[in-house]
């Protein structure tokens, strides 16, 4: 049985050749796939597990119940969350446990997600922000007021897209 | 003594133009291969990154110099000098262009001598030279074959080019190379150009691939096949040496793409085409002679990212059965149709 080898003649090398030729300038004249980097960003996905925020309500109040949900889905042991008793007023009813601090150990974290699946409220979330450089140890534990400044920098609009995603309408965050 | 003075002036103008085109072809060639892979390239150094080369070149400058032990010392250090001259050499007999004037004129080239295409065919042969003093010099088995290798593909493939070479000097009629390019310019019948690569379209097609294979262009670049044969000859050659190695080659590219201009496209004339007395003609001579080479150089870079390299019996049954017959097939075709034309 003879293959069909397309060099095997002269004619046929010379024809693998110029088609060679003519894949290779194709290519030359496509537009190049780089992604300036520092310079510009890659599109990342909603779904991207970056720094984690703390999600507000419409009273601008956080939406944490202190119930140790994602402390207790959390394969890392990173979360360390301490309560105190809700305050009374306007957007607190029906609440009775508020943390006095949230802390995240960065360092220890895996970005796994398992405490916004974990979390019965919506009140954590990873925005798409991608973990700096500290130069100590302690900045790496993230704090209350550090994740809901993470909410307000990076989180608001697409937390509403990810509760989007995951079908649920949101009363909009009001509260400012 | 004036005479001298604008010899000496010649030779350096000619010194610099190929110095400064062989810094710009590396940064092309950075530019065209990232082309053809989908890449940007350097962008970082200047304008579209064309300062890329001399920053690089500073840093092979600032390199240590390292030479082994058990080194032949003298050749080993006069191996990429001489691995570097005949590109430079090669370019001194070849016309960039003509300042003309009612009386006399000037021919853009070093030298116009009557022997040119000799003389080129003189000087390449020095190259294998230079590798073969680099390999034996560098004590080194693997360099040793490494130079051995490159030394027979580059006399193989001689035989190729000299043999188009001849065809090119029987349809001319003259080995003077500014003879050849006024030749190629004048048209024939009254209409048709008689640029050598409509004439000889064949002995085109075997100077080229037999030019791939002396500037040591992919695919027959295996004398410095980085993945698969480790350098071979310059494997012991760091910094500036090595740099004179690479440097060496681009020239040869330049000069073998010059060559080419001047024998098969006419040179630094347009058919049909009679450029302005002066200066002004002269610039413009040189720009399409310069346009020219840069088209080919282009294509050089095309095939290479391109084609897969040779074997070495590949590239030796290839040269040897193939080109060398073709060759001499060739050349009696030559013969006849120049007797028919006559």
């Amino acid at each position: 049985m003879k293959q069909a080898v397309p060099y095997a003649t002269t004619l046929g090398s010379i024809k693998a050749l110029i088609q060679g030729l003519y894949v290779s300038m194709g290519q030359f004249l496509k537009k190049p796939v780089t992604i300036q980097y520092p310079e510009v960003q890659a599109p990342i996905d909603p779904r991207f597990r970056g720094e984690h925020a703390l999600t507000k309500d419409e009273f601008g109040h956080m939406k944490c119940v202190a119930c140790y949900m994602c402390a207790t889905a959390c394969p890392a042991e990173c979360i360390h969350i301490e309560a105190q008793p809700a305050p009374e007023g306007e957007g607190w009813e029906g609440r009775d446990k508020i943390p006095q601090s949230f802390d995240i150990d960065m360092l220890r974290c895996i970005y796994c997600g398992y405490c916004v699946e974990a979390c019965p409220k919506d009140a954590i979330m990873m925005t798409n922000k991608v973990p700096v450089v500290h130069d100590n140890r302690k900045a790496f534990i993230y704090g209350i007021d550090k994740l809901l400044g993470n909410f307000e920098e990076y989180g608001r609009d697409l937390h509403t897209k990810q509760l989007k995603e995951r079908g649920i309408e949101e009363p909009g965050h009001a509260g400012h | 003594m004036e005479q001298l003075v604008f010899i000496v002036f010649k030779c350096v103008t000619a010194v610099v133009l190929v110095l400064t085109a062989v810094p710009l072809m590396i940064w092309m060639e950075r530019k065209v291969s990232a082309d053809f892979q989908l890449r940007i390239g350097p962008n970082r150094m200047g304008p579209a990154g064309v300062f890329q080369l001399p920053v690089d070149a500073v840093k092979l400058l600032f390199k240590e110099s390292f030479a082994p032990r058990g080194i032949d010392r003298f050749m080993y250090l006069a191996a990429p000098v001489v691995a570097f001259v005949p590109g430079l050499l090669n370019f001194a007999v070849i016309p960039a262009g003509e300042i003309r004037a009612e009386q006399g004129g000037l021919l853009l080239a070093v030298s116009d001598i009557e022997l040119g295409l000799i003389t080129i065919l003189a000087i390449s042969s020095l190259t294998s030279y230079g590798i073969a003093y680099a390999g034996w010099a560098s004590g080194n088995q693997f360099s040793l074959l490494g130079g051995v290798r490159s030394c027979a593909q580059l006399i193989s493939y001689e035989i190729v080019l000299g043999l188009s070479v001849l065809s090119v000097i029987m349809m001319s009629g003259t080995l003077n190379l500014s003879e050849i390019v006024r030749m190629q310019n004048q048209l024939r019948f009254g209409w048709m150009p008689s640029w050598n690569i409509a004439l000889l379209p064949l002995t085109f097609i075997l100077f080229l691939i037999a030019a791939f294979a002396e500037t040591n262009r992919a695919p027959f670049d295996l004398p410095e096949a980085e993945q698969e044969l480790v350098g071979g000859y310059h494997t012991e050659y760091t910094g500036l040496r090595y740099a004179w190695f690479m440097f060496g080659e681009y020239a040869g590219m330049f000069t073998m793409c010059s060559l080419i201009t001047t024998l098969f496209l006419g040179g630094w004339m347009l058919p049909g085409l009679t450029l302005p007395l002066g200066i002004l003609g002269g610039i413009l001579g040189f720009g399409i002679f310069l346009t020219k080479v840069i088209a080919l150089i282009f294509f050089f870079m095309w095939v290479r990212w391109t084609l897969p390299r040779l074997r070495w019996d590949q590239l030796m049954r290839f040269g040897w059965k193939r080109l060398i017959p073709a060759g001499l097939i060739n050349l009696v075709i030559t013969a006849v149709l120049v007797q028919v034309w006559k």
